[in-house]
């Protein structure tokens, strides 16, 4: 585009070439190579040899293999394990059949479905709430989007320390006079993941009400003036005009919310360490403490391939299907 | 304009609004009690960090400190004094980690913005054959799952005597930062008028003669932006961090994590709170100076595709 006469001879172009090749490297080696080690050998018997003993110390959360600890990778030991010895869906028939993996999906499933919900709810709402014209805008939205700048893991421990149960807010509650109350999802199996939604939305909501906002910006005044002289009420204007005008942001967001509810991994780590027991595994965690905690590399492959075909489906699929529904409306 | 206003008799100007309408009320309050949900985790962090452990145990963690002590804070950067020799990093206090993660962040802004900006600009501006090719699959690496890399990359830096170094977390971050920024600079310097570029050319200017002496200085904004975002993310960043470095290479997010949910010895929520805000106060300095700047850096960077 701009240059219009492509320069014919090689070297003419030749310095954009070299300056392009970490970009050739990083797409080719990292991001279709590495890939594809991953799925070829998610269908291999690969597996760590436990040939050093695995040192778990207490003090990690997180449990440290040996050879992450000390620095110094045997070399050998590591490519020992990565054998080409092909067992076809062995490793998916395993990870399919083990209960971990399969809490793992109800995790993300019912944090994905919620998160996915309320977020997109949450985030329209606010975004219209600040759309009214209202004063103090820019403070209303600091406020709202300051939790995104924070990491997971800071995010994770806040709520873990509101959440808690002896000093936290249910302990605040119970002290007001209401003794039997009970709100301590992270100590309950049952609405873990509830808990971790509670957090995550606090620390995610502020984005999509920006992106949210900015569409809702890019609506016509004139659209919002004709509707008003009709006499529509507002909420009819949102429902029947603005909404499905919005149909391309929707689309972004809902393929941004989804592609961070799949690396859902730092926030469970900071605020339940996967627990209690294992009862808020989701399938990052999952990918990582196969891999690198339990040595079972190939379930680790396995597993992580999968997440990567989910990705696809997201990615690809779902605004496919967006796309073909919403350009259908649009032409009415 | 009010001295003309002042000769008319009557009322005049734009009618007076009401503040108090029954619409303007339900809007801020509920406004203001989202808000209240929002601050309340920084809030508690605050104050938690400025009570000493028996108030803690006692008092309601909404309550402001009654008498307000910053030994925590000093606790959770310096360390706890240890005793005997097993002095993990959990005594170390987050001094180490700070230091860990500017050493980290800053040769991997700094690398992956020069990186990317390159690459933004031979794809806007020198294409070559197979170059949009690179850009698909780049964007496409943008929505791939890292547990689906992070193995192989262990075996590349371990060829290579990276594996743990800071280094080798270096060199991946620059690589997970490059679709993102690349696709920012690609977008701003596509909407660099062509003309200069031509006028560039045609004065016999080459790839890097444009490059140093128009777009980079007539891209400063994107650049900042582009900050931003690198500095937020990689100081952010968890999962490089525990996979790629041993614990005394640990960022500041990994060693906190461990700081805090250490199951040895007793809960010290002052402290560990102390920790966290220390941690979260880069990302958050950050983001309340640059304001708009930061909105439009997520921005770009939350439209990937």
């Amino acid at each position: 585009m701009a240059h219009t006469k492509r320069p014919s001879q090689l070297f003419r172009n030749m310095a954009a070439k070299i300056a392009a090749i970490p970009m050739i490297f990083t797409t080719l080696v990292v991001f279709v190579g590495c890939t594809g080690w991953t799925v070829v050998y998610s269908f291999t018997k690969s597996k760590m040899l436990p040939k050093k003993i695995f040192e778990t110390t207490e003090l990690f959360s997180i449990p440290t293999p040996s050879w992450l600890s000390d620095g110094s990778l045997d070399f050998s030991y590591i490519s020992g394990i990565a054998t080409k010895n092909f067992v076809g869906l062995a490793q998916y028939e395993r990870l399919w059949n083990s209960d971990r993996w399969l809490l793992s999906i109800e995790n993300i499933a019912i944090y994905g479905i919620c998160s996915l919900v309320f977020t997109f709810v949450f985030g329209f709402i606010l975004a219209a709430l600040l759309d009214q014209k209202i004063r103090f805008e820019n403070t209303f939205r600091t406020i709202f989007l300051y939790p995104f700048a924070l990491s997971f893991i800071v995010t994770g421990l806040v709520w873990q320390w509101i959440l808690n149960k002896d000093h936290g807010l249910q302990q605040v509650v119970r002290d007001m006079g209401f003794e039997n109350f009970n709100f301590n999802p992270i100590y309950d199996a049952d609405i873990v993941m509830y808990g971790i939604l509670i957090a995550g939305l606090w620390q995610g909501t502020g984005l999509i009400m920006c992106l949210m906002l900015a569409g809702l910006r890019g609506i016509d005044e004139d659209i919002w003036k004709a509707a008003r002289i009709d006499g529509i009420p507002m909420w009819k204007t949102y429902i029947y005009i603005v909404i499905p005008m919005m149909k391309p942001i929707f689309a972004t967001t809902l393929v941004l919310i989804a592609s961070g509810i799949v690396k859902l991994y730092d926030l469970v780590v900071a605020q339940t360490s996967g627990g209690p027991g294992l009862a808020s595994e989701v399938p990052a965690k999952y990918v990582y403490d196969l891999m690198f905690a339990s040595q079972n590399l190939g379930q680790g492959l396995a597993a992580s391939t999968m997440m990567l075909t989910f990705v696809i489906v997201v990615v690809i699929i779902i605004p496919s299907i967006i796309r073909a529904f919403g350009g259908k409306k649009n032409h009415v | 304009m009010s001295d003309a206003t002042v000769t008319l008799e009557g009322p005049s100007g734009p009618k007076p609004k009401k503040y108090f309408t029954r619409r303007n009320l339900f809007l801020y309050g509920t406004l203001i009690i989202i808000s209240a949900y929002y601050l309340l985790p920084l809030y508690v962090m605050i104050v938690t960090s400025l009570k000493g452990m028996p108030e803690i145990r006692l008092g309601n963690i909404f309550a402001l400190p009654s008498n307000i002590t910053f030994e925590a804070w000093g606790k959770a950067w310096n360390g706890a004094s240890c005793t005997g020799d097993d002095c993990g990093p959990v005594s170390r206090g987050l001094r180490d980690g700070f230091m860990n993660s500017v050493i980290i962040t800053i040769p991997s802004v700094i690398l992956s913005i020069a990186i990317a900006s390159v690459n933004g600009y031979a794809l806007a501006n020198w294409r070559f054959k197979g170059s949009n090719m690179f850009f698909t699959i780049l964007i496409f690496g943008a929505f791939i799952p890292y547990q689906v890399m992070i193995y192989p990359i262990v075996l590349l830096l371990g060829q290579v005597g990276l594996y743990t170094k800071l280094g080798g977390l270096i060199v991946v971050h620059t690589i997970f930062g490059m679709p993102i920024l690349t696709l920012l600079f690609r977008n701003y310097f596509v909407s660099i008028p062509e003309e200069l570029f031509k006028a560039a050319r045609v004065d016999g200017a080459g790839f890097w003669g444009i490059f140093f002496k128009i777009m980079l200085p007539m891209s400063l904004p994107i650049f900042v932006v582009a900050i931003i975002l690198q500095v937020t993310g990689i100081w952010n960043d968890f999962l490089f961090g525990v996979i790629y470095t041993k614990p005394g290479n640990w960022p500041m997010t990994v060693q906190l994590n461990n700081i805090v949910n250490s199951v040895q010895g007793v809960k010290e929520y002052n402290v560990n709170m102390a920790a966290t805000i220390l941690t979260g106060i880069v990302p958050l300095v950050i983001y309340f100076f640059s304001g708009k700047l930061f909105v439009r850096g997520i921005a770009a960077g939350a439209v990937k595709g």
